[in-house]
């Protein structure tokens, strides 16, 4: 019944999505400008009508309701409750109704709030953002129906695959997916802003906070998974460059870029079509990342199923989205008026420069993740990795980086450097000194240098714009800046750390043996048997110490078998000390009785997150001060307008 | 700088395609030499890539062939596709589902004593994730690789 009900809201939800679309496009015509009106209504409604599909979804999967496809085919009635509620977005059908409730709801909380626009742009606006829903409910109703029933009921289900069953990676997709779909809403209002011919402060404005929401979810999500990746794989990476892994790193990168031209459009009112244009590449970008990600065009932990069909509905839908948006944008870009003019030094020109060198490295991201796809078309099957992506994006993350130090200490418009030379004094010194001493050192590869000495130089460049201002004064956005750049610093130090000095050790030992790796001592106690709710596992009992008197401290990696699905995987233990990371995996038994172990240490890896986590935090400082200053003009406007009101009425009086 | 300031925004333009299409040109030239290319045992037995050069190499364990060394963490196995046999050295964790007789895709570079060291197997890891190679390869050689191997 229930997942009856689900069907049927979601069927109504696409009913209402069309009835958007169309309201608001006659509403932007003089004969329909009536129709407007129901626009916001009935988008607020569809929002909750594809919240209600995706409540009964996990309704089901709560209860384990195994007569619905879904559930059968991903999740087991002895799965952990919150296992249970997470398999319903674990899968191809019921990610895709997380997409479109999430798209549905930003939808009618826009048409909710937002009221700085003109009308006419915002009919078009909800208009955009019902076409865009409307391709991803007919892609749900027609080619993946989550609610499908299946007859004979089995009596047990599938269950959920084993590497999926973590904590982390429940909500590592819905992170993401909040990313993606806050990047349709900034697409929406590019398209709105065509249509109308309102490219302008007061659109970028409005955009604003939702690009801000998106890049904060993105970060949060490939920091996330990026941690994911690192301990529950057991490989001791963090990064693979894997297609899935690009799917997000690519959205993130014109997020960001998008994010920055977009404050120069609110607070310069320049590089106008440049921003509209990000705007719809950076939406592109969420659409290829789920078309890579669900159309199992691509293998890997990721890719749930292969099913052409899917993957050639959700090309089509690509294709319409974006060609139409590429085509309304190549009709009206002359219709654009240049915005203002800027020196090349000036704020301006160094964000001009940082969304250029972005945008580089997202083509270079780009062609490196479509490139197998393309070789095999020509009968050649390869694969491209870090080899690759590592020294190319280096290519142009550098110079962007340089600029990045400099940038926020420019003034808009015209700067010279004589100005600011003399702030960047430290910090080029920290990056100089950093970088002798690591020739001290020695044995340290090229891009790990480099990575650690403008890391040095940008952690205290990164601050400088808070010198000479009263810090109780200063603006939430400011201090949102100084600290996203600051995790650039600390997440760069971090990997160029782990990629320096990272120390690697694969032994096989008896139980009561000891070894070593980097300044660590590690025993091998014991292995004893485990057991949990839907696994048992082997556990090495391992006792390790740091450095010759460190205290002894306990480490217990497994090997665990699960029963539903049958499957092995290997769960790494991890040991944090404030200057790395020990990563301790259980291989298996040899057969004179010796245990395989992979173990490394990993200085400062952990800031490789932290670092992450800060440039997050940066993103929520910005966007509360936006939200806030937002929040002040709507009272002030309500203000004047009551006294207005109150004036009119006194005059009437005789 | 003495840009005209009415045409800035076509030198910005300008500037910014040409930065553009130079990295999609460096990115094709680096493709071209970076990409790791897949080879079956007969094909890199043929035609062997130049030592250096990242490969992945796909095929079937030869049974009876998985070796441990004696330090215990280095394993020897011979991958076969029924045309060929190239041995391979691998030093580290074996994917659970890596036995004799399924398929493996090693990563790693051809030896010039013609054993191929792998730093990487990718073996089948469950129904949902199969290295695509391999899946192709189930499909067109598999049959050969068993009816030859029986």
């Amino acid at each position: 019944m229930i997942a009856e009900l689900g069907l049927a809201a979601l069927w109504m939800a696409a009913a209402l999505a069309a009835l958007q679309l169309v309201a608001g496009a006659m509403g932007l015509t003089a004969r329909g400008s009536s129709l407007g009106a129901v626009v916001r209504p009935v988008a607020v409604v569809q929002g909750l009508l594809a919240l209600t599909a995706f409540l009964c979804l996990i309704y089901v999967f709560a209860v384990t309701d195994l007569s619905v496809k879904l559930v059968a085919l991903n999740s087991h009635s002895m799965k952990p409750l919150i296992f249970k509620i997470a398999g319903a977005w674990g899968n191809h059908e019921g990610s895709m109704l997380l997409w479109v409730t999430v798209m549905g709801m930003a939808g009618g909380f826009v048409a909710l709030v937002e009221k700085r626009l003109p009308e006419p742009t915002m009919l078009a606006t909800l208009a955009g953002q019902a076409f865009v829903s409307l391709g991803f409910y007919a892609f749900l109703l027609i080619a993946s129906n989550p609610f499908d029933r299946l007859s004979p009921v089995p009596v047990e289900g599938n269950g959920l695959n084993p590497l999926l069953q973590d904590l982390g990676l429940a909500f590592h997709p819905p992170t993401l997916y909040l990313g993606y779909v806050g990047l349709s809403i900034a697409f929406s209002f590019a398209i709105g802003a065509l249509v109308t011919r309102e490219v302008g402060p007061a659109f970028a404005r409005a955009m604003r906070p939702w690009v801000l929401g998106a890049w904060i979810f993105l970060t949060i999500g490939i920091t996330a998974g990026s941690y994911w990746a690192y301990y529950e794989l057991g490989w001791g990476g963090w990064w693979f460059w894997d297609p899935v892994e690009n799917a997000s790193l690519m959205p993130w990168l014109a997020a960001t870029a998008l994010l920055h031209s977009a404050s120069v459009l609110a607070s310069r009112n320049a590089l106008r079509a440049w921003t509209v244009m990000l705007g719809v590449v950076a939406f592109s970008m969420s659409m290829i990342g789920t078309f890579l990600v669900r159309s199992g065009i691509l293998t890997s932990v990721h890719a749930f199923a292969v099913d052409p069909e899917r993957g050639t509905f959700i090309l089509g839908l690509l294709a319409i989205n974006i060609g139409g948006a590429l085509t309304l944008f190549a009709l009206r870009a002359s219709t654009v008026t240049e915005g203002e003019r800027f020196a090349l030094v000036s704020r301006e020109g160094a964000l001009v420069f940082n969304n250029v060198m972005l945008s580089a490295i997202l083509g270079i991201v780009l062609f490196g993740t479509l490139y197998p796809l393309l070789a095999e078309t020509m009968g050649a099957k390869v694969s491209v990795g870090p080899p690759y992506f590592n020294p190319m994006s280096a290519l142009f993350a550098v110079p962007m980086l340089v600029v990045l130090a400099i940038g926020p200490l420019l003034r808009w418009r015209r700067d010279r450097f004589q100005r600011i030379g003399r702030a960047l004094v430290i910090p080029a010194i920290l990056a100089v000194a950093a970088g002798i001493a690591l020739v001290a050192i020695g044995g340290v590869a090229l891009l790990p240098f480099l990575g650690m000495a403008l890391a040095a130089g940008l952690a205290w460049a990164s601050v400088l714009p808070l010198r000479e201002r009263n810090l109780r004064r200063t603006p939430l956005p400011v201090w949102g800046m100084v600290i996203a750049h600051f995790g650039i610093a600390v997440s760069l130090f971090g990997m160029s750390c782990e990629s320096a000095f990272n120390v690697e050790k694969l032994v096989a030992v008896k139980v009561g043996d000891v070894t070593t790796v980097g300044p660590w001592g590690v025993k091998l106690d014991s292995i004893e048997p485990v057991a949990g709710p839907n696994w048992t596992a082997l556990e090495a009992r391992l006792l390790v110490r740091y450095g010759a008197d460190g205290a002894v401290t306990r480490m217990a990696p497994q090997s665990r078998n699960f029963w539903a699905p049958p499957q092995q995987t290997s769960e790494s233990a991890l040991l944090t000390r404030w200057n790395g990371q020990l990563y301790t995996v259980l291989g298996g038994e040899g057969e004179d009785g010796r245990w395989q172990l992979r173990l490394w240490w990993k200085p400062f890896v952990p800031l490789i997150w932290i670092g992450g986590l800060l440039i997050a935090l940066g993103g929520v400082l910005a966007l509360l001060g936006r939200v806030k200053t937002d929040v002040r003009r709507l009272i002030a406007k309500d203000k004047i307008a009551y006294r207005h009101e109150r004036k009119a009425q006194l005059r009437k009086r005789p | 700088m003495a840009i005209k300031a009415k045409h800035q925004r076509l030198v910005l333009l300008v500037i910014a395609l040409v930065v553009l299409i130079g990295a999609a040109l460096l990115a094709a030239w680096a493709l071209r030499n970076q990409a790791s290319y897949f080879y079956v045992p007969s094909e890199i037995v043929a035609n062997p890539p130049e030592p250096d050069r990242a490969v992945r190499l796909g095929g079937m364990v030869e049974k009876g062939s998985i070796k441990t060394e004696s330090d215990g963490v280095t394993i020897a196995f011979v991958v076969q596709d029924g045309k060929a046999r190239v041995p391979v050295v691998f030093k580290g964790i074996v994917p659970s589902l890596f036995v004799e007789g399924s398929g493996v895709v090693a990563e790693g570079k051809m030896g010039a004593d013609g054993t191929f060291v792998a730093d990487n197997l990718l073996a089948k890891h469950d129904e949902n994730y199969v290295p695509r190679e391999m899946q192709s390869m189930t499909a067109e050689q598999a049959k050969n690789v068993v009816a030859e191997t029986k």
